[in-house]
């Protein structure tokens, strides 16, 4: 074995605790507290997306009162969110399904846990509870070409 | 001693400053973007077509060609000094030199000519010309080679020393070049499987989740590739230029084993959000990447231990004491433990980046680049320029052109880079996007609590531009225009406690074995998923005209 100097000890038991601590602490948020990353949810062919009729403008679905889904399309030149703005009443509960048929791009809510990739062929899920009155913006976080920085919508809360 | 060796070293240093001086000169123009000054249009009539264009040559030049063009040149020039003989076959390594620069040629001119605007990343299905995916593989291909005339010197010491333990310096060089061969398999496999015949037309579509596994199985391992050539000059120099010792050699070969390990199973920690990875996986890759931060904080306490030893030696006296004996009129030393201080930062919010469900506050943002800028622009790129401060006048023969002006510029930069980043970091936690044109995008969809960060990462970045220029011109001065002649030497540091290496720290066979055991588990079931149930639906796109 090697010479470990006292204090080096101390300071590798530390780092242990601290890195269980943290590990403990986001597993169990994750796992046992719910606030999740996204899981596969659907394929998708991105050639047709643009003609997909949840997709091609977007939509939004109340499956019960305070329940929703809404599909969102994101699309590079001309750069847009399809829909870009999405209405709700307060204290509802969204499940976003978002793609893009062409490049990727990406989806954050503000406010929210929302915070995916978009890929071309994949459908990204995402569930969020809006309990706040106000406008929320959403954003495209990926580069997806020179209109990157023009794509954004909102989710509006009343 | 070593005048071939140094002739081969002096180029990779010439062409990675040439990147870095055109890449970084980008920076302050992006920050300025952010605070509101736009100088974009002003830049088409010298056929800059875009904020974008500019950032994709910021991010290569940067990030790609600057490192691996110093960091294979750097490796190659210790493992021979640290044995002490030439290398075995030197011609390889000119053939690695020149296949990295005719594939940094080939991805250069579709960058300059706004046919490659795709960034660093190059996700799919962006598509540029073929030439610039291949220019980019030859650029790692040569590295390998050159990592191959490492191998060869080694052997040929190890033929002539069958019983000596391997120097630290030597050993860590090449650890460092077998991760990189290890990890960029999978950047290699992503354009030599995917992207070329894509790109080339023969096949019609691609798998962007494929695409970005692959990519990201090689990303993450690549920042230890930046990083550890810093660490071998922590560990391995900066010692004995405080003064000091190293603390404990044995720990500081683990940390080199531990990153060899660990650093590449770990690649989803870059996908959390990606929508086709299940949870398990990306936990995995979580509790991975808390592992490799275990021989980052060996490294924390070591080094500074031998730099109290240091500080001791030359009179300081108390817990703290000490500090103010180290030898902060030393260019070279000061610039790297600046470069250290802004690094502890840099590993703070990595930890946070890490943290699987946490990083959905800052996925993205601005915290992002505000994170990397401590690290690879920081703790790498400042690390190296004070190995330089003593390695070329090491290579040429000539003094360092100006002292005072290098220390300047070190403490320049540590105050530019505190100021940048801090304003990067904050826009991330309120929501600002990377990769944006940020000052336009306040305009669409930013809110007052922008502002002070924007005006920070405007300024921080003027600051840089100054730390940059007194660099460029050492440098210059240093390689071209200098009168006075001296010999500098490579420093080495030596052992604090005498002793005999254990065995298992001088032996590759377990260690190479655990590393692509851990491979194996950590992505060979889910790679071997992703490639069965790819779906090559998505053709390419140019978005950038
Ligand atoms: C002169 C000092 C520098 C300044 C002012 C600067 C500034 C910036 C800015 C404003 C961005 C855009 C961030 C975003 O919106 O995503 C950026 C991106 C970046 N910078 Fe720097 N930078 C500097 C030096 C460096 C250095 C030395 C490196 C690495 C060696 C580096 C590597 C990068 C990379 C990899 C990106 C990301 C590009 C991308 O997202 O595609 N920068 N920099
Ligand atoms: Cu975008
Ligand atoms: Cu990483």
């Amino acid at each position: 074995m090697i010479h470990v100097n006292v204090y080096e000890k101390w300071w590798i038991g530390l780092t242990t605790l601290m890195l269980v601590v943290f590990g403990t602490a986001v597993g169990v948020s994750a796992f046992m507290g719910g606030i999740q990353v996204p899981i596969p949810e659907a394929r998708i062919d991105p050639r047709t997306v643009a003609a997909d009729p949840k997709f091609k403008d977007g939509s939004l679905q109340m499956l019960a009162p305070g329940k929703y889904v809404a599909y969102v399309r994101a699309q590079a030149s001309p750069w847009k969110f399809f829909p870009e703005k999405i209405e709700v009443p307060l204290n509802s509960t969204v499940t976003f399904y978002v793609t893009s048929g062409d490049v990727q791009h990406g989806f954050r809510i503000d406010g929210t846990n929302i915070n995916v990739m978009i890929l071309p062929g994949q459908v990204s899920k995402m569930t969020a509870k809006f309990d706040k009155a106000g406008e929320f913006p959403f954003v495209c976080h990926e580069y997806c070409g020179v209109g990157h920085q023009n794509m954004f919508g909102k989710v509006i809360v009343k | 001693m070593l005048a071939a060796e140094k002739k081969l070293a002096s180029w990779h240093i010439f062409v990675a400053l040439a990147a870095l001086a055109l890449g970084a000169s980008f920076g302050p123009l992006q920050a300025l973007e952010h605070m509101g000054i736009n100088v974009y249009p002003a830049l088409q009539s010298v056929g800059l077509q875009s904020y974008y264009q500019g950032l994709t040559l910021h991010g290569i030049l940067n990030a790609l060609v600057w490192t691996t063009f110093f960091i294979t040149g750097f490796l190659g020039y210790a493992t021979a000094k640290s044995l002490n003989r030439p290398l075995a076959n030197i011609t390889v390594s000119w053939v690695g030199f020149w296949l990295m620069v005719v594939g940094l040629v080939m991805a250069a001119v579709p960058l300059l000519l706004n046919l490659a605007t795709v960034l660093y990343t190059f996700y799919p299905p962006m598509q540029a010309p073929w030439y610039f995916y291949l220019g980019l593989t030859l650029v790692v291909v040569g590295s390998w080679v050159s990592g191959v005339g490492m191998y060869m010197t080694y052997w040929a010491w190890r033929k002539d020393n069958p019983k000596e333990t391997t120097p630290l310096i030597a050993l860590a060089s090449l650890i460092t070049m077998v991760l990189w061969q290890i990890c960029t398999l999978g950047v290699a496999a992503e354009i030599l499987a995917l992207i070329l015949p894509w790109s080339l037309g023969l096949v019609q579509g691609i798998d962007p989740q494929l695409a970005r596994t692959f990519f990201w199985f090689t990303g993450h391992p690549l920042v230890y590739f930046w990083l550890l050539p810093a660490y071998i000059s922590w560990y391995g120099m900066i010692p004995e230029q405080a003064g000091g010792k190293l603390f404990s050699e044995p720990l500081a070969r683990l940390s080199f084993w531990l990153f060899l390990l660990l650093s590449t199973p770990l690649g989803f920690h870059h996908q959390y959000v990606d929508p086709g990875v299940p949870e398990g996986w990306k936990f995995l890759h979580a509790v991975l990447t808390y592992a490799v931060f275990f021989p980052s904080m060996l490294t924390a306490f070591n080094v500074i231990a031998s730099m109290e030893i240091g500080g001791k030696a030359r009179g300081g006296k108390g817990l703290v004491g000490w500090i103010f004996h180290l030898p902060w009129n030393e260019p070279s030393f000061v610039t790297q433990v600046l470069a250290m201080i802004l690094f502890a930062f840099g590993g703070a919010g990595g930890l946070i980046n890490a943290s699987y469900n946490v990083n959905l506050v800052i996925h993205n943002t601005a915290w992002v680049p505000g994170h990397f800028h401590l690290t690879v622009g920081t703790a790498v790129t400042l690390s190296f320029m004070g190995i330089l401060y003593w390695w070329l006048p090491h290579l040429t023969g000539n003094k360092l052109w100006s002292s005072k002006m290098a220390l300047w510029q070190a403490w320049i930069w540590f105050v530019g880079m505190g100021i940048f980043s801090n304003g990067m970091h904050r826009l991330g936690l309120d929501g600002a996007p990377r990769r944006t044109m940020l000052g336009v995008a306040m305009e669409n969809y930013g809110n007052e609590t922008w502002t002070i960060p924007l005006i920070m990462v405007g300024v921080g970045g003027q600051i840089l531009l100054i730390s940059g220029i007194l660099f460029f011109t050492n440098m210059v001065m240093t390689a071209y225009f200098s009168k006075e002649k001296v010999v500098v030497e490579m420093p080495v540091a030596k052992p604090y406690h005498a002793g005999a290496t254990p065995v298992w720290l001088n032996n590759w066979q377990p260690w190479l074995a655990g590393t692509i055991v851990l491979i194996l588990i950590a992505y060979g079931p889910m790679l071997f998923q992703l490639i069965s149930q790819a779906q090559f639906t998505s053709p390419g796109f140019v978005v950038w005209k």
